[in-house]
């Protein structure tokens, strides 16, 4: 037997080859477009009703999260109990997930039982109740979660950055206080979902093992109904407020300091998105990042720290965020700038660099597997108006990317002087 | 059904396969037979930290992350009160790489000074983010103690207190891995697009040579039966009052812990579940309320935990949770009711096959506990529950002799420091 070298790496290759599962478009008899992606052994489907009504859309705070959540607790023919009863019943789940540009509701059901649940989703979408008692019951538990967030040091930092890279007035903005929960009025709620949630505004993917039974299922409760153009308008004041910020809010006993540095950013549709996402990934997007060799697995400051960009409909936001001790908040804070400033003085190794290729190919073969990935990757592109095409290019992208071009993005994206930072805790 | 293979090495090492070919994905899950039960009362918190320091590179290589990352691959791993469970997941045709990495650091760590005195730090920030410095975020770290006497359950994974990770010193580290770290005291499961041939020739390759040693006799106290109602309160700085009630159970392989599961399953899972309806929605005592089992191998908790609303006392709220405990003790469930939570159960059961480490880890960890088949019979078990037996079992173990109650208050004036 020849002597193992322990010492040596087997060989392996980047990955090449990315299949991606294919998209079918249809139609149902109105007109509604149904995406779908049939793949995977099981016999289960997730269906996704994505609406454009996120945050984006809304006049007064916490209207676009509080419709969303309100519209599966009861309808004109069902009680709250009977819907949650009537879904459960055969195993399904049923959710609803606010965000930023969209609003969605999200079935995962057994595909023999679609027939059974869609009678309640069709309710839960078109014939929502929003009656007094279960929004007193909504306000009043919001309320109560809303104040233990409000103790988190995570939390705070995350909402008082949104709000500093944002003016007051942008939609992606506009701080939550807990005061705004008493001025939340049902009618705003019921305004809120008339002018956003009609299907002619709403975007139906359905993944998992799709057959012509479930289309034609989705064909017969949502196929039939008159839909409108949407009336949806997007709310506030959508020019973006450069100015960078210090905001620090001290909390006397806290042992740890949350942080949040970052600034508004490209989203998918700009040109130096894919080569941004190279930097980030090398600054604080893995384990192996640079921000995570510095201040954890070198100083030991933080059980985590990663950086992230967030792209939305009309802009993006770059940000890093970690809670480290107390103690060293100051520390932390200078090793993070540090690190910064690297990417912007630099070049990136040539064996850095094809670590974190190599990388992010592999990550992306892994967002690929099965129908339920793959869902989310088309969603999240399709919102953009873009399709696959989008990845093909992150791949050539990422390939190509060169550790000159990575030196010029961090000179024109990463300027200490253009960056916002908030520490919640103790400086 | 998962098929799947399974052999052991001379060494002792089980090595589990399972081929799916719906994915490029291969998942690399090597359980190891130690959690935080294994520890010394002295010195809790090793088994968790001593995670952290299998990836401060092994006798032979530097750093474990970064050539797993620069064949596409990610990796983590969790440590339980049980077992200490890694995982990678990477594309198939790089599979190798797991199996170079991975025996490496089972033959014998790097063990330097700095990696663990960077990772004692790193856990005790872990300590602090997510026990003491969140509201309620030191529940558990007062529950166990209160619901257990004797058995090591009665420490979290976390440790007792920060001092005892302060306090571990490269001795205690290096008999920790020779104790415990042996190719027989573990688990290695492979699921992706792949063959048992080729992995009987890695695992032979790469593990074949590592010694066996002598496997750790887990002989642990056994935790006497309870026979009166514990009860602990204290204040802290939080927004809302909150009650904790922990109830004994059976362990892991006993014949009753499907029918424990789907009992509470029935009083919380879901807005028509029983305690959500009662307490949250038509009494409004509670903003939220759940109840759970914690799933230990030996005998652990159901527990019921809820935040109350304001103006409501401790008295009402207590007495309305055992009030609704009381009625599924006496009445059995409905057909209806039994037919919900079995329904969750399996299609909680498929989505989760969606995906190719989920299959893994499940595999694995039947296989400790007896045999990697179970995961295939799980659902059969959880059919044969019946209402009778949710009623047996709810009279059994939803008593207050059998419960150690936490009540957890909000300051009644603001810390003054």
């Amino acid at each position: 037997m020849t002597t193992l070298d322990r010492k040596k790496a087997p060989s392996f290759q980047q990955v090449n080859n990315i299949k991606f599962l294919d998209v079918t478009k249809t139609h149902l008899d109105n007109g509604i477009e149904v995406n779908y992606i049939d793949g995977g052994s099981q016999e289960i489907l997730k269906i996704d009703f994505i609406f454009n009504a996120g945050n984006l859309f809304q006049s007064k705070p916490l209207t676009a999260s509080s419709t969303n959540q309100l519209m599966k607790e009861g309808t004109k023919k069902y009680s709250s109990f009977e819907i949650s009863e009537g879904i459960d019943k055969y195993g399904s789940f049923f959710e609803v997930e606010n965000s930023y540009d969209t609003a969605t509701l999200t079935l995962y059901t057994l595909t023999k039982h679609l027939s059974n649940v869609l009678p309640y989703v069709k309710e839960v979408l078109l014939q929502p109740e929003f009656s007094k008692k279960e929004f007193e019951i909504f306000k009043e538990n919001a309320i109560e979660r809303f104040k233990i967030n409000l103790e988190k040091v995570s939390f705070l930092a995350r909402k008082e950055f949104m709000n500093a890279i944002f003016s007051e007035k942008h939609p992606y903005g506009g701080t939550v206080n807990i005061n705004d929960y008493s001025k939340l009025c049902l009618d705003d709620l019921k305004e809120f979902y008339h002018n956003n949630y009609n299907l002619g505004n709403c975007n139906i993917i359905v993944s998992g093992k799709v057959d012509k039974t479930s289309i034609n299922l989705l064909n017969t409760f949502f196929g039939k109904e008159i839909t409108s153009q949407s009336t949806a308008k997007t709310q506030g004041d959508l020019n973006l407020n450069i100015d960078s910020k210090k905001v620090y809010i001290e909390k006397e006993n806290a042992l740890q300091s949350a942080i949040r540095i970052g600034r508004i950013f490209p989203n998918k549709l700009h040109k130096d998105y894919f080569g941004l996402q190279v930097l980030n990934t090398v600054l604080g997007g893995y384990f192996g990042s640079r921000l995570m060799n510095n201040i954890r697995e070198d100083k030991g400051y933080t059980y985590g720290i990663g950086s992230g960009i967030l792209s939305l409909k009309n802009t993006g936001y770059f940000f890093i965020s970690t809670e480290v001790g107390s103690d060293v908040t100051k520390d932390a804070l200078i090793e993070i700038y540090k690190e910064i400033e690297t990417i912007r003085t630099q070049e990136i190794s040539k064996e850095e660099l094809d670590l974190v290729k190599n990388y992010m190919l592999g990550q992306l073969l892994t967002s690929c597997d099965g129908p339920f990935n793959m869902a989310s990757l088309f969603e999240s592109v399709n919102e953009y108006g873009l399709d696959y095409e989008f990845y093909n290019n992150y791949i050539k992208s990422i390939k190509e990317i060169t550790p000159k071009t990575l030196l010029e993005l961090g000179i024109k994206y990463f300027d200490k002087s253009e960056l916002t930072e908030i520490v919640v805790g103790k400086l | 059904m998962i098929n799947f293979d399974k052999f052991t090495l001379k060494n002792g090492l089980k090595v589990i396969v399972h081929k799916d070919e719906s994915t490029p994905i291969v998942a690399f899950n090597l359980l190891y037979n130690v959690g935080a039960r294994d520890e010394d009362e002295n010195q809790t918190g090793f088994a968790h930290l001593f995670e952290h320091l299998m990836f401060g590179g092994s006798v032979n290589i530097p750093s474990f992350d970064e050539p797993l990352q620069k064949v596409g691959g990610t990796n983590n791993a969790f440590t339980s009160n049980d077992i200490t469970n890694y995982y990678i997941t990477l594309p198939k045709d790089n599979l190798e790489t797991a199996f170079w990495l991975d025996s490496d650091r089972m033959l014998s760590l790097a063990f330097t000074e700095k990696s663990l005195e960077v990772q004692r730090s790193v856990v005790i920030e872990e300590f602090k983010q997510n026990y003491l410095n969140q509201p309620y975020g030191d529940v558990w770290l007062l529950l166990r103690p209160l619901a257990y006497q004797v058995h090591p359950y009665k420490w979290a994974t976390i440790g007792k207190e920060v001092s005892h990770i302060e306090n571990a010193t490269m001795k205690d580290v290096k008999s920790f891995f020779y104790k415990h770290y042996l190719p027989n005291n573990a688990i290695l499961t492979v699921a992706g697009n792949i063959d048992v041939e080729d992995i009987k020739q890695l695992a032979e390759k790469w593990f074949g040579n590592i010694p066996s040693g002598n496997a750790h006799k887990r002989n642990l106290p056994k935790e006497p039966k309870q026979t009166e109602a514990k009860r602990l309160k204290v204040e802290r700085d939080v927004p809302a009052n909150a009650i904790y009630k922990a109830y004994k159970m059976c362990s892991k392989k006993h014949a009753d812990y499907h029918t424990t599961d789907l009992l509470s399953d029935i009083l919380s899972l879901g807005k028509s579940s029983r305690l959500y309806v009662s307490l949250v929605k038509e009494q409004k005592l509670f903003s939220e309320i759940n109840a759970y089992i914690s799933g230990d191998f030996d005998e652990g908790l159901l527990t019921i935990s809820g935040k109350l609303l304001d103006g409501i006392s401790f008295e009402n709220a207590e007495q309305s949770i055992i009030k609704e405990l009381e009625i599924i003790k006496v009445d059995l469930i409905t057909n209806n009711e039994l037919s919900k939570v079995k329904n969750k159960i399996e299609s909680t059961s498929q989505f989760s096959e969606t995906s190719v480490l989920n299959k893994a880890m499940n595999l694995s960890f039947a296989e400790l506990l007896g045999d990697a088949n179970d995961v295939n019979l799980e659902i059969e078990h959880y059919q044969k529950v019946n209402a009778n037996g949710i009623k047996r079992v709810a009279n059994e173990v939803l008593n207050e002799s059998n419960c150690s109650t936490l009540i957890y208050a909000k300051q009644t004036m603001p810390a003054n420091n």
